[in-house]
């Protein structure tokens, strides 16, 4: 055997490149963490704990945790038709409406936060007649949800489009041939197929919707005990310089991120186990 | 169970794919419905199955019309070119899934399910390969799963769709004689679409051929071989020389050939073919001789069963002739050759150049 790689890299080098890779990801990642770490360290556990168990903070984070896992499902579930259409269908408009899937990772979040906001205001065009159905959208829960789904739905599409793309309709139609119903088809044929890649971006969904700040502060009414997200409550806690208070609830906003992270990982090598 | 299929058309935008094809498979048939691609085979065998619905016709089962009858409900098994196996489950759970799905009163218990399952696996010679991923197989493996698969449901009538077409040539030869011996086995009413002839010739009862949505013709393998129906049949069968020319008083002047004509009577000349099987002609050294034409050998391949010859006429033609072995090493012929060139059998067809 020849010891010469029979390609050569496009990266001069394993050395360098991961050298300056991990001085790279240090700088830009691992520095700021474990600063945040360290300040959180710097108090006792007993000052962590009254820091994170106060009734605003546990309603902050409840709050944050179910409208996210809420607005993931309500994306899975889009993601789902919504790449199934794009996928199996042609129509007019088409391509258009796959680009448009686009727009929540283009647009700043904060002018979707504020279209968000007119639109379902008490006032808005949507928010006016929602809210004489006895809905309102706007400064509750509810308008959270709708703008984590609006910043979800792109990571559910995009996800499962090529595994959809992927799919082989003779294969529905052999289910079928063997007596199957529809039902059973995406039961046993369907979801076995998609639900790797589902889970995926109902998880990377749902990350994203923990984190996100811009597109909510202006839709949620920021109401604490009531509409008041996480994320913000670290922003107010800076504001109120309760520098200790922040860093609690952002490093338990970490462990979260770092825990979604190792789900999402195990549900990837799960997904590229079955098919070969 | 029978399936007849009656006067059945479908078109794909302004594509007719069938127009008003009708034909019939006998209980415990095998039929090969034989064609070109594109000529509509795999559109009829979708119809039959329910996969596709005619615009026009109908479809039937042992005499009751199940046009209009869904899918899971026709008891057809159908085996795809591409195998499409669930490729996240077993093997087994693959030959299973259409026990499964039965409706809960009619769904056998477990350990009936395997062994079924086992007897199916076996039926195919794979029982050693349950526990494997469809991935995991070679494309021969698959396709005798995906059949395992469409037995699992006992269905009535079973149709295959280019079942080899996916194989390499040596697994093709030996699947197609194991699908024959397993249907004198099983004696069930298939259907099974191919391009090749070959295939069609040797595995089925009864042979329909198909070209541009139309049957040509409808029957056995020797009917087709020895009394082709129009010039289409004997060209799509095999090797043939075409020589065209006109009909004229009883006898038929195609270029270098002139031989005689006993089709209906007619006035004056009229275009026509004629069609020569490159194994039906004969070569001879005797450029004196009173029959046949003289053209000059270009190719000679002499490796094989037979001995297959490249041959140049006067007016540039060139000709394919098939000899044996013993005729080849009494003449003799090289490349640059002279011979004179005696069809044995010419089959004359009216109509010029071009198909039908």
């Amino acid at each position: 055997m020849s010891r010469r790689r029979v390609s050569p890299s496009l990266l001069p080098g394993f050395g360098p490149a991961l050298g300056v890779t991990l001085l790279l990801l240090s700088l830009v990642v691992l520095a700021p963490l474990a600063a945040l770490l360290a300040t959180t360290l710097r108090g006792t556990p007993r000052e962590f704990l009254a820091a994170v168990s106060t009734p605003r903070v546990v309603a902050a984070m409840r709050l944050s945790f179910l409208v996210s896992l809420g607005a993931a499902a309500v994306s899975a579930l889009l993601g789902l038709l919504l790449g199934w259409v794009l996928v199996r269908y042609r129509f007019p408009g088409r391509r258009l409406l796959d680009a448009l899937v686009d727009l929540p990772f283009a647009l700043p979040t904060a002018v979707a936060g504020i279209t968000l906001t007119t639109l379902y205001a008490p006032t808005g065009w949507l928010g006016r007649p929602l809210a004489a159905l006895g809905v309102p959208v706007a400064f509750t829960p509810l308008g959270i949800g709708v703008a984590l789904v609006f910043l979800g739905l792109p990571f559910t599409v995009r996800t499962l489009q090529p595994v959809l793309a992927s799919l082989d309709p003779e294969v529905e139609e052999a289910a079928a041939s063997l007596g199957a119903t529809r039902l059973d088809t995406f039961r046993r044929v369907l979801l076995p197929e998609l639900l790797p890649s589902l889970l995926t971006g109902t998880t990377l969904a749902f990350a994203r919707g923990l984190g996100e700040y811009g597109s909510v502060v202006f839709i949620s009414g920021n109401m604490p005990m009531k509409t008041e997200i996480a994320p913000l409550l670290v922003m107010t806690k800076l504001e109120q310089y309760d520098v200790a208070g922040a860093t609690a609830l952002a490093t338990l906003l970490l462990v979260a991120s770092f825990l979604l992270l190792l789900v999402l990982n195990r549900l990837e090598a799960w997904a590229a186990r079955a098919v070969r | 169970m029978s399936i007849e299929v009656r006067s059945v058309s479908k078109s794909f935008g302004s594509f007719l794919a069938l127009d008003e094809v009708s034909l019939r498979v006998g209980d415990g048939e095998l039929v090969a419905l034989l064609g070109p691609s594109g000529g509509g085979k795999t559109s009829l065998l979708r119809i039959i199955a329910g996969l596709e619905e005619p615009d026009r016709g109908s479809v039937h089962f042992h005499g009751e019309d199940a046009t209009r009858r869904d899918a899971r409900e026709r008891r057809v098994g159908f085996v795809f070119q591409h195998y499409a196996l669930f490729r996240r489950m077993s093997v087994f759970e693959n030959v299973a899934f259409g026990l499964r799905v039965k409706p809960r009163d009619e769904r056998p218990p477990e350990a009936e399910i395997r062994r079924r399952v086992g007897e199916l696996l076996r039926l195919v010679q794979l029982d050693w390969l349950g526990d494997r991923l469809p991935s995991e197989l070679s494309g021969g493996q698959r396709q005798r799963v995906a059949l395992a698969r469409a037995l699992a449901v006992e269905p009535k009538v079973l149709l295959l769709d280019e079942p080899f077409g996916s194989l390499d040539a040596r697994v093709r030869q030996e699947l197609r004689r194991w699908l024959r011996r397993l249907h004198d086995e099983i004696r069930l009413t298939s259907l099974f679409v191919t391009h090749d002839q070959e295939e069609a010739l040797e595995v089925a009862d009864r042979v329909v051929l198909l070209d541009r949505g139309r049957v040509v013709q409808d029957g056995t393998p020797a009917d087709l071989f020895e009394r082709p129906a129009g010039p289409f049949v004997l060209d799509f069968l095999g090797s043939v020389n075409i020589f065209h020319g006109r009909v004229e008083n009883g006898r038929a002047h195609l270029g270098p050939l002139s031989v005689a004509y006993q089709g209906a009577p007619h006035d004056g000349a009229l275009p026509a073919s004629g069609y020569a099987r490159s194994w039906e002609i004969d070569l001879s050294r005797d450029l004196g001789g009173a029959d046949g034409f003289p053209a000059a050998v270009r190719h000679v391949a002499a490796a094989g069963a037979v001995v297959r010859l490249e041959l140049c006429t006067d007016d540039g033609t060139t000709l394919k002739v098939e000899i044996s072995r013993e005729r080849f090493s009494e003449i003799a012929p090289s490349p640059g050759d002279r011979l004179r060139v005696v069809p044995r059998n010419v089959r004359v067809f009216l109509g010029g150049p071009g198909r039908g």
